[in-house]
């Protein structure tokens, strides 16, 4: 099997779209959740999406063949929140071992059979690595400015559990993700290469970081370029945007980053902005119209699909990218 | 290069100087050094925005001082800063000379920092360590060109120490190099040394080399000290700035830390004086200092000083008064002042009148800081000469009706012995016309109170330095309630806070209980408080603001949590105890340096106190050449070795000092260090009593306490301890005595503050002794001065009553165990104070592990087990550690 960093070279990649909203449909009740191991926990765990890959892995398999079915290169673990800061809602932080390993399993048997099945197309896992539910640079309270509900180093400790056990479960990728806070992507970018020089490996690591407005700047404040220069000190094999707006929403911000890098560029972003009801309703040729400018504009390396996202919308993005070369990347 | 805030920072080719905004540095600036030690962090907040507004590209923030918790303070600065996005928009400069201030600053900064700085000084092993960290965290870096040897002070040794860095850096680390700036070292020129003249045009042909040999790599520098010979010739200085500049920006500088007010275009300046600063420059000839010399004195102004001094004998008496007393000079005030005792009608009318009128333009000076604390001392003394010579006059006529502005009472409290700033506030609020009844040193209660009465005082002052000191004056104010006094309290002393006097001292006493920052604030906090008009609203004032302060103080005192003890010793710094890093003493037992020449220590002596004492901030030499106080500090510096020179021809102290180097081990699961008499270990010959860290630490930091530098029994180690005392105090007291009858209150201050200095330089001569003879386990130990300043030295020598050991008390079991008193004579006040004053006392420990820290806040628990260990009563621990106690 070819080595993605090669792969990137020939053609542009295609990201799965997003898990959540694909799980919707199977209306999983508390019980099904709970599954046999945590049938007597003590909290209530509906909506813990992540714990499905251990009670329901066939329903995350069969997501994951969903996505590439309809074209997709790269799926993404079912993981964003498998962190012991994430979890401690749930109370599960001794469970997140468990959590990031079965499902890089998961997908990753996945992938094999897609691979096995067509040798010239490749397929990846990423390990879905999500910003956490705390802000390393931000205070929560207004009263205090200069307070921080969590540190680097608890940031740093958490991410690298997470990462280990992901690469173990057979991560091809680790994909630090949503970056809402440049300082927590930092305490995850720390631990990567702590665990590279440990495991005396090579990863290839995406970071994606989330514009949250139409300021054009991350919840903590930075414009896509001082994001850019603030996470470059590590060798990544993409540095790119995801959710929070729409595909064409991103472009100035994508065009910031990829104008201003050596590493492949990545976009993920959302099926358009939420409607009332909190629904996703862009269609998927809406979606790949507008992803057909960061085509024209050589903009992006990967490419896919993050809130509101189905296989649908993922085929016409796949489509849509075959026909055009993939953005030169310098280094 | 490429940096960031909230914003990119682009250092492009075609951006060819980024200037680094400096103000937030508490060794640059004193006001920033005084507002963080406040915690006064809004306007400290302010201080950075104004520079980002008024174009720094990026801001150097530094927290190195010996009075601040350099890191606490960078991290909270920092939080505070990212929360502000006016300023967080640029680039953050972590500047500090400890690597774990460095450290923290990186972990709480989403954007890319610089730092500054690391170098090779610490060797290679440091230095790699520092490199790969860096890179993982994601910095930019200054490097010093400087290494094991010293500071590179030539084009070569420039070249070759960059070439050495950059090579383990980018070769063997994959470090940036767009992210590596060297700090190639501007050094003064036409100092008049042979060896300064090509300081400046090596540091330029170091930087083309660096520019063109080490790709992409930039270079830096501080630019103000290429004209320290100039000092107090601005003209010539901004112009040789500018010349220096011009010149190293076209070979390559791209940033560098510039006083824009220091600055001259260099288009504007005049052709002649730009010939003769290029000359130095760039050393065009051999007589370019003699020339700028020379050259420098017309464009001050021709022959100005002397002109000066015919000119202002010239002018009329009372203009040759107030000149007296401004610059301090004391030769014709007694002739000035006989003449105008002759002119008028009573000799009070010259104290009230002339004295008085010069007196008053030094306080406006000194208030608009103008004029610094050494140069009103001296004007006082002055003062003192005039009115010396007024008194028998005076006496003759028995003016009753003669009545200062008011009375001032001033006395350190009980057990302290501490004076020097005491005297610095009567000296200036004597020259201020009130009247001053100084009570000395070691005042107990009573007699402070019946002084005050006796004396019907308006004010009364309480001065002390070490911590106990803090609840004696908690014991006046609760003594002056009790006794229904009406007057108000002031508290000061390096020790006391606003936040200690806010929380624990206001509110004994109703009538106004006041925390005066330094000297220069006594003037107007006296007169507002004696004036009916102004003192009740600035008392509700200050006590609204100590009540905020306390109850902040008090909310955040809640957020702490604490261990319960046994688990702080479960945490304890767990050494991995090995035979090889425990060494046995070449001379145990307890040994008395009787009389050590003076000489010896004048190496060891660290300069940068002594200026503090002065109220004078920054560091030396550093602070010479300030802008603000650069001058006075000069002066200052100048008149100190002068006196530093007749205390070593004329043998003015006698140093003295006792050690003892001894078998010890740590007991098992506690706290306590067995001290035993010999080495069959068998008979315990004292304990030290150690305090433990209590408040919850984050994970994988310990909770230490000394006890863990010591080898645990249970290890089957034999290891050691030491303990010392050293007193350079000996003919401190009686000269500064001789002074003060001489009305020189200047050279009385100024030869404590030297005792002072001797005292600290001896503590650090023994240190060194013992590390590298006595004891002997760093035989190959080779520092320079900075470097012991800096603490850099394996194993440590923490001193009771300082942060590592808060505990006064243990220096009775010192006392004992050392012979002190018999040994050497310096004796214990009742609140456990050295007598003489100039001494120091302390612990060694010598593990490579060991280190400084700062017990902090501990509880109740651990109080009252320590007085069991002890044998004091509860109640009296209680008083003792009260201080540290977490309420």
């Amino acid at each position: 099997m070819k080595n993605i960093t090669e792969v990137l070279k020939e053609r542009i990649l295609v990201l799965d779209g997003a898990m959540g909203t694909m799980l919707q449909a199977y209306k999983f009740t508390e019980e099904d959740f709970r599954g046999e191991q945590f049938k007597d926990w003590k909290l209530s765990v509906k909506g813990n999406n992540d714990m499905l890959s251990i009670t329901q892995p066939e329903a995350i398999k069969e997501v994951h063949r969903k996505y590439f079915a309809a074209g997709a290169d790269i799926v993404e673990t079912n993981t964003f929140s498998s962190t012991t800061i994430a979890m401690a809602d749930y109370e599960m932080e001794d469970y997140v071992y468990q959590l990031n390993y079965e499902s890089a399993k998961i997908a990753k048997e996945v992938a094999d059979e897609f691979t096995k099945e067509n040798p010239n197309k490749p397929r990846f896992v990423a390990g879905s690595i999500g910003p956490t539910n705390k802000t390393g640079s931000m205070s929560p309270d207004v009263n205090d400015p200069g307070y921080r509900a969590i540190s680097f180093d608890e940031l740093r400790i958490a991410y690298k559990q997470q990462a280990e056990a992901l690469l173990d479960g057979g991560s091809d990728i680790l994909l630090v993700e949503t970056v809402f806070d440049t300082l927590n992507a930092k305490a995850a970018l720390f631990a990567i290469e702590e665990v590279k020089e440990e495991r005396n490996i090579e990863v290839p690591v995406m970071l994606s970081g989330t514009i949250t407005d139409a300021s054009g700047r991350t919840l903590s404040g930075q414009t896509a370029e001082a994001f850019l220069i603030s996470v470059s000190h590590v060798p990544l094999l993409t540095v790119g945007l995801n959710c929070a707006l729409g595909a064409s929403a991103l472009v100035p911000h994508l065009e910031a980053i990829s104008g201003n890098t050596g590493y492949g560029v990545s976009a993920h972003p959302n099926a358009g902005l939420p409607n009332a009801f909190g629904e996703y309703d862009e269609t998927p040729e809406e979606m790949a119209a507008q992803i057909k400018e960061y085509l024209d504009k050589s903009l992006v390396n990967i490419v896919g699909g993050c809130c509101g996202t189905t296989p649908a919308h993922i085929k016409a993005i796949a489509d849509e990218a075959a026909k055009y070369k993939p953005r030169v990347i310098a280094s | 290069m490429k940096l960031s805030g909230l914003e990119p920072l682009i250092l492009s080719p075609d951006m060819n100087f980024i200037n680094v905004g400096e103000r937030t540095n508490v060794a640059g600036s004193r006001k920033f050094l005084r507002l963080i030690k406040e915690e006064q962090y809004d306007e400290a907040l302010a201080i950075a925005r104004d520079q980002v507004e008024g174009g720094a590209q990026i801001i150097d923030i530094n927290m190195d001082d010996g009075m601040i918790d350099g890191k606490e303070a960078m991290v909270r600065f920092l939080n505070l800063i990212m929360a502000e996005p006016d300023i967080s928009r640029v680039p953050i400069m972590i500047d500090s000379s400890k690597w774990d201030i460095i450290e923290a600053g990186l972990r709480v900064v989403q954007g890319k920092c610089v730092v500054n700085s690391i170098s090779l000084k610490e060797g290679e092993e440091a230095f790699r360590k520092h490199v790969k960290l860096l890179k993982r965290y994601g910095a930019a870096v200054i490097v010093m060109a400087f290494d094991e040897v010293g500071q590179a002070d030539n084009y070569e040794r420039r070249c070759e120490i960059a070439k050495r860095s950059y090579d383990i850096m980018v070769d063997e680390l994959g470090f940036p190099s767009e992210d590596i700036i060297f700090d190639l070292n501007i050094f003064p020129v036409a100092t008049g040394m042979e060896e300064h003249r090509k300081n400046a045009i090596d540091f330029i042909e170091a930087t083309y080399w660096v520019r063109t040999n080490l790709l992409n790599a930039s270079v830096s520098g501080g630019v103000s000290n290429v004209s320290f010979s100039f000092r107090g010739n601005n003209v010539v200085r901004e112009a040789m700035h500018s010349v220096f500049l011009y010149y190293a920006i076209q070979k390559g500088m791209n940033m560098g830390i510039v006083n824009p007010a220091m600055l001259e275009v260099y288009d504007d300046i005049p052709k002649d004086l730009l010939e003769h600063v290029e000359d130095v420059i760039l050393d065009r000839r051999d007589d370019a200092t003699e020339r700028l010399l020379d050259f420098a004195e017309s464009v001050k102004g021709k022959g100005k000083v002397q002109v000066q001094n015919l000119e202002w004998r010239e002018a009329p008496l009372q203009d040759r008064i107030t000149h007296s007393l401004v610059k301090g000079l004391d030769t014709f005030i007694v002739e000035d002042v006989e003449e105008a005792r002759l002119a008028v009608a009573k000799p009070l009318e010259v104290i009230e009148g002339h004295l008085m009128i010069g007196m008053s333009v030094v306080g406006d000076l000194f208030g608009e800081g103008k004029m610094f604390l050494p140069q009103v001392v001296k004007s006082a003394r002055v003062m003192k000469k005039a009115v010396a010579h007024l008194m028998p006059f005076i006496e003759a006529e028995k003016d009753e009706n003669s009545r200062a502005q008011g009375k001032v009472l001033l006395a350190t409290v009980k057990g302290d012995v501490h004076d020097i700033g005491k005297n610095i506030v009567g000296v200036v609020l004597a020259c201020n016309n009130y009247e001053i009844i100084d009570l000395g040193v070691m005042v107990p209660p009573e007699k402070i109170l019946e002084e005050a009465k006796t004396h019907n005082v308006d004010v009364i002052g309480l001065s002390g330095l070490i911590t106990p000191s803090l609840d004696e004056m908690v014991h006046v104010a609760k003594e002056m309630k009790r006794l229904d006094f009406k007057i108000p309290l002031l508290i000061g002393g390096a020790t006391t806070s606003r936040a200690h006097t806010a929380v624990k001292i206001a509110h004994e006493y109703d009538n106004g209980v006041i925390h005066v920052l330094d000297a220069s604030r006594s003037v107007p906090v006296v007169s507002t408080l004696i004036s009916d008009d102004t003192r009740d609203d600035f008392l509700k004032d200050t006590y609204t603001e100590y009540d905020k302060l306390r109850d902040g103080f008090l909310n955040r005192a809640r957020k702490k949590v604490y261990l319960p003890l046994e688990e702080a010793r479960a945490n304890k710094f767990n050494i991995d105890w090995k035979a090889e890093d425990v060494y046995q003493p070449k001379k145990l037992g307890v040994h008395v340096i009787e009389d050590l020449d003076l000489n010896e220590l004048v190496p060891y002596l660290d300069w940068t106190p002594f200026f503090q004492s002065w109220e004078l901030h920054g560091k030396f030499p550093a602070i010479l050449e300030d802008e603000v106080v650069g001058e006075q500090a000069t002066d200052l510096y100048k008149e100190a070795t002068d006196m530093l020179h007749r205390i070593l021809d004329e043998k003015w102290f006698t140093a003295k000092a006792v050690y003892g180097l001894f078998p010890a081990n740590t007991k098992e699961n506690s706290d306590d260090i067995e001290i035993y008499k010999d080495n069959s270990r068998s008979e315990v010959l004292e304990t030290v009593l150690t305090l433990r860290q209590q408040s919850k630490k984050g994970a994988g930091k310990p909770n230490i306490a000394l006890a863990d530098f010591v080898a645990p029994k249970e290890t089957g180690l034999e290891d050691y301890i030491g303990g010392f005392c050293v007193s350079t105090g000996f003919g401190v007291e009686e000269i500064a005595e001789k002074y003060k009858a001489d009305l020189d209150d200047y050279n009385s201050i100024m030869v404590k503050a030297l005792g002072d200095r001797f005292a600290e330089a001896f503590a650090e001569y023994l240190h060194d002794k013992v590390r590298k003879e006595f004891w002997g386990y760093a035989s190959d130990e080779n520092l320079s001065n900075e470097a012991l300043i800096r603490e850099e030295y394996q194993g440590i020598r923490p001193a009771p009553g300082y942060p590592a050991c808060p505990d006064h008390t243990e220096k009775t079991s010192l006392w004992k165990l050392l012979q002190v008193e018999e040994n050497i004579g310096v004796n214990l006040t009742d609140s456990l104070a050295m007598f003489p004053t100039a001494s120091v006392s302390g612990l060694y420990f010598a593990h490579p592990k060991a280190r400084y820290f700062g017990v902090g806040k501990i509880t109740m628990e651990q109080v009252h087990d320590f007085a069991e260990r002890r044998g004091y009563t509860k109640q009296v621990m209680e008083r003792w550690l009260a201080p540290n106690l977490n309420d």
